[in-house]
């Protein structure tokens, strides 16, 4: 693929023949993709194309679904995830997520953060903990809007704040990847600004991976864009290229709203 | 025009005779509540004019149909209160544990086959199980403290209790898993895509924001075991003891009202009246559960905007 | 590939402990399994025994003086092998077959529920020469158990060998009759209103609490307004189905307003709106197009309400309805017993006998309730409604 600057890049993951069926359903066909390290990766494409699932096949998430069956390998650093001796619980540890509509648990926005980090034993209970709080709201541009009321319950806060603090709680467990399932498409346009500006930030440290219905935020946002149609992926490139020269029909018609 | 607005009237005629008959039919159930706590208060008045409220309330000593007869409930609550207390000691865990497997683990196939097991156990006549408590638990009992040298009643309030437990287990669990379903997926989603076990999600985020809801099912338990009256007046005594000791014969409230009144004292003697003033502790407590579990109940609702529950 | 980059050491001890509070969670369940299966278990090992019954056959005398004494119509030796309760019957069936005067008929005969007991290899308390007739009679094949159809053909006796459920089960169908005649059109009613009707006001949120407080209000203490209100305000007849039946249904009201609110309430509203369309008034709509709709989940509702009446000991208790009834009522205010008010009686009687018959009751009982509730998840199933 043709890469602008002269860096070598670093491939963070790659998907080889990934299969995925819902029962008789297949829902993903043959994905091969490489999600580059400190970039922002967008999935688009319409409702349905396999988008979604394949961002959950990044942590492992499609697990929790009955009859659902993978095949192929999805590669995080050298290791394929799906491998017998790897964990789940660990995978998504490394690999965090934020979703669709903002789900802070009904906790403090204090505990929302420090949960799951104290259960990994990340952190002790103290000034450690205080300390990761402090980091993860400021990461997340949260911090001087909450930091006097930190004991407040986290969903009292308004829908993007609530997912700001959502990518606060993601972050707090120190994941390399950041995967995010139509992060705005639940907020209205000033709290969308604000969270796409954060993304730019958070690729400085993490891989991204967003999901998007929302043309215009791949485009504002991400490094490369891969577009999915009924579950095959129909092309990958650099959002540039993508947008202004796409190799296929469907996705010129995508992107050029004849449906979707 | 004119048909139109005549066949209207005619109907807006009708239809309010019915809606008349419709709300006649809904007041029955406050006329109802309205005649149990009546007919129950006039007659308990009528015996706390005859005896002390005072003693009622506090008096240790509970002897009726004696010639000096003496009505001090607190033995009889005594009672009550250690079998409900053994009952909860067995349903609240075994009936919260059982809705968790339930909503939680439980694949839907065995759920569905596990979900009516469960009612079958709430639609066992409550006569049965105190005939199984008698009969099987109670001489069970007996003989396991034999063994180990502990002297238990034939009619003790651990045999009462157990079997109370077990027939509480269903009302914990159903309203539990109900409650427990009611959290919403994305909440259990959070939790494990931070690198959480589903077992850590289930005890850190799902069962805490179910837990007004688990409240309610306690306190619904609760108030189920405190007026169950079949178990307890076959398996449990007819004696006021006040003791700390589960393997006792003690009697409890029910008991007491339903001994009073199959006896065949007047109706106005004060061993008659006395089990309308036991009703009336009965009704006042059962009634203040269900409205505390009421309110966690619209808590949880509110929490997470639930309309179904 | 070489190193595990997803490898945690603190991992394999979280999954121990979710394994551990898995494993509690599949215990309580399953020790609640457990408890139902050794119950019914014990319900039916102790019933077994009740589906026969020993009888014997004897020589009987029809005569002036064995009609007085009806003792002496059998060998003196036999006298406490045979059932008194059989032979009290004597006279009505030389009033029903005058032929029998001055005979002696070799008839099997209902026997002794102590005879009954020592077939059936229990605590009796038969005197030992009263085994060896036993015996002598079992090896020349005098004796014998059979089906035991009193069971099912008597009410309630004293005599252990002849007491039945069936004056009981008359007693609990008339009950539940006046229950769900009074509870059915009643909560129906009361339920339509509150969904269909009712504005969000004061009184419809007092109705609403008060269903609710009523739900919750101990059984027992239904007996207790049955008494002192029906009984002793009313003068209604004590021990009645009538009374019995009205107080069981204030107690099922509840339980058949809830689900029949539920099944108005998953009509859908697309249903009401197309009859506004077609300029149907509220009552039209909700007479002719929503209760039909709902009709399958109220019935539903409404057995199960009857299946937990069906249950219900503690309020008849109160009101009277465990006097001793040895014939079937035949009429709403004659004094009755109900099923699960037969079993108390008999749990509390000091003859073994009676321990398998309470058990027996208690089969027949559950055989019914699960009878009803699988009518009603046929019900259910049958008429779901798929929008």
């Amino acid at each position: 693929m043709n890469l602008s600057g002269n860096f070598q890049p670093r491939i963070k993951i790659q998907s080889r023949n990934l299969n995925l069926w819902y029962g008789d359903h297949q829902a993903l066909k043959q994905i091969d993709i490489d999600i580059h390290q400190n970039k922002i990766t967008a999935l688009i494409g319409p409702s349905g194309c396999g988008k979604s699932t394949f961002l959950r096949c990044i942590n492992r998430m499609n697990d929790l679904i009955d009859h659902t069956c993978v095949e192929g390998q999805m590669v995080i650093d050298g290791k394929n995830i799906y491998d017998a001796d790897v964990d789940e619980v660990a995978v998504r540890k490394r690999v965090g997520m934020v979703f669709q509509h903002p789900n802070p648990f009904p906790k403090s926005i204090y505990e929302n953060l420090i949960y799951a980090p104290l259960k990994h034993r990340q952190v002790k209970k103290g000034n450690d903990c205080d300390e990761l709080v402090e980091t993860s709201l400021k990461k997340a541009g949260l911090w001087n809007e909450v930091k006097d009321k930190l004991h407040t319950p986290g969903t009292s806060l308004s829908g993007g704040q609530q997912q700001r603090l959502c990518i606060a709680r993601a972050i707090a467990v120190k994941p390399d990847v950041i995967l995010m399932d139509e992060p705005t498409s639940a907020l209205d346009p000033i709290s969308t600004k604000k969270i796409e500006a954060l993304m730019m930030e958070l690729k400085e440290s993490y891989t991204l991976v967003v999901v998007t219905h929302n043309m215009q935020q791949a485009r504002r946002t991400a490094d490369f864009t891969a577009y999915f149609h009924l579950g095959e992926l129909v092309e990958f490139n650099t959002t540039e290229q993508l947008f202004t020269q796409p190799q296929e029909t469907l996705t010129s018609d995508y992107i050029s709203g004849r449906f979707g | 025009m004119f048909h139109a607005e005549f066949t209207q009237k005619t109907g807006t005629f009708k239809e309010r005779l019915v809606v008349i008959l419709l709300i006649v039919a809904s007041v029955i159930s406050i006329v109802t509540t309205i005649g149990i706590l009546f007919s129950i208060l006039f007659q308990a008045i009528e015996f706390f004019q005859l005896r002390s409220f005072w003693y009622f309330m506090t008096g240790l000593e509970w002897t009726p149909g004696s010639k000096d007869s003496k009505f001090g409930a607190v033995p009889v609550f005594a009672g009550t209160f250690m079998i409900t207390a053994i009952a909860l000691l067995v349903a609240i865990p075994v009936g919260v544990g059982s809705a968790i497997y339930l909503s939680e683990y439980a694949p839907p196939r065995l759920r569905s086959l596990l979900k009516p097991v469960l009612e079958m156990l709430a639609g066992v006549p409550t006569v049965v199980y105190g005939f199984f408590a008698a009969l099987t638990i109670a001489p069970a009992i007996v003989h396991i403290f034999e063994f180990l040298n502990l002297d238990a009643a034939y009619n003790s309030a651990l045999a009462c209790g157990l079997v109370m437990g077990v027939m509480i287990i269903p009302v914990v669990s159903s309203l539990s898993d109900d409650v427990l379903r009611a959290v919403p997926n994305h909440q259990r989603h959070a939790s494990l895509a931070l690198g959480m076990t589903q077992s850590e999600t289930i005890r850190d985020i799902v069962v805490p924001a179910a837990i007004p809801g688990i409240i309610s099912a306690a306190l619904l338990g609760f108030s189920k075991a405190i007026g169950e009256t079949m178990i307890v007046v076959m398996a449990a005594g007819l004696r006021p003891n006040l003791s700390w000791n589960p393997l006792e014969d003690m009697t409890t409230v029910t008991v007491r009202i339903v001994d009073s009144l199959v006896g065949d004292q007047a109706f106005n003697s004060p061993e008659t009246l006395s089990a309308f003033a036991l009703g009336l502790v009965l009704f006042v407590i059962t009634l203040v559960l269900n409205m505390v579990s009421l309110k966690q109940i619209r808590k949880f609702k509110a929490k997470y905007k639930i309309n179904t529950l | 590939m070489s190193a595990n980059p997803f490898f945690d050491p603190s991992l394999p001890k979280r999954h121990r402990s979710a394994r551990r509070f898995k494993r509690f969670t599949a215990a309580s369940i399953i020790m609640t399994l457990a408890f139902l299966f050794f119950f019914l278990f014990d319900m039916v090992r102790t019933a077994a025994p009740a589906v026969w019954q020993a009888y014997v056959k004897v020589d009987v005398t029809y005569n002036e003086q064995t009609l007085r004494f009806t003792r002496k119509a059998v060998d003196k030796k036999y006298s406490k092998i045979v059932s008194r309760a059989w032979l009290r019957t004597l006279p009505k069936q030389v009033d029903t077959e005058p032929a029998l005067m001055n005979t002696t008929v070799a008839l099997w005969v209902l026997a002794d529920d102590q005879v009954d007991q020592y077939m059936k290899g229990h605590h009796h308390k038969l005197k030992p020469k009263e085994v060896t007739t036993v015996e002598n009679m079992k090896e020349n094949g005098d004796i014998e158990l059979r089906f035991n159809a009193v069971f099912f053909s008597q009410g309630d006796s004293k005599i252990p060998e002849n007491a039945g459920i069936q004056a009981a089960l008359i007693g609990s169908v008339l009950t539940l009759i006046v229950t769900m005649m009074i509870a059915f059109p009643i909560g129906v009613m009361t339920a339509v209103y509150l969904e269909e009707f009712a504005k969000d006001n004061r009184l419809t949120r007092f109705i609403e609490v008060n269903i609710n407080n009523l739900a919750a209000v101990p059984s027992i203490l239904f007996g207790l307004l049955g008494l002192s209100v029906f009984i002793n305000l009313f003068s209604m007849p004590r021990s009645s189905p009538l009374v019995g039946g009205m107080t069981l249904a204030l107690m099922t009201l509840p339980i058949i307003i809830v689900s029949a609110r539920a099944a108005l309430r998953s009509v859908p509203v697309s249903i009401r709106q197309a009859g506004y369309g077609l300029g149907l008034t509220k009552l039209q709509i909700v007479q002719d197009h929503v209760l039909p709709l709902a009709l399958p989940g109220i019935l539903t509702g409404s057995i199960i309400g009857l299946a937990q009446a069906m249950g219900e000991t503690a309020p008849l208790i109160i009101i009277g309805m465990i006097a001793f009834i040895p014939d079937s009522p035949e009429s709403i205010i004659e004094a009755a017993t109900v099923l699960p008010a037969q079993i108390y009686t008999w749990a509390g009687m000091p003859e073994r006998a009676y321990v398998e018959k309470t058990a027996a009751g208690i089969i027949v009982i559950l055989l019914i309730l699960v009878a009803l509730n699988a009518t009603a998840i046929y019900l259910r199933k049958k008429y779901e409604l798929k929008w």
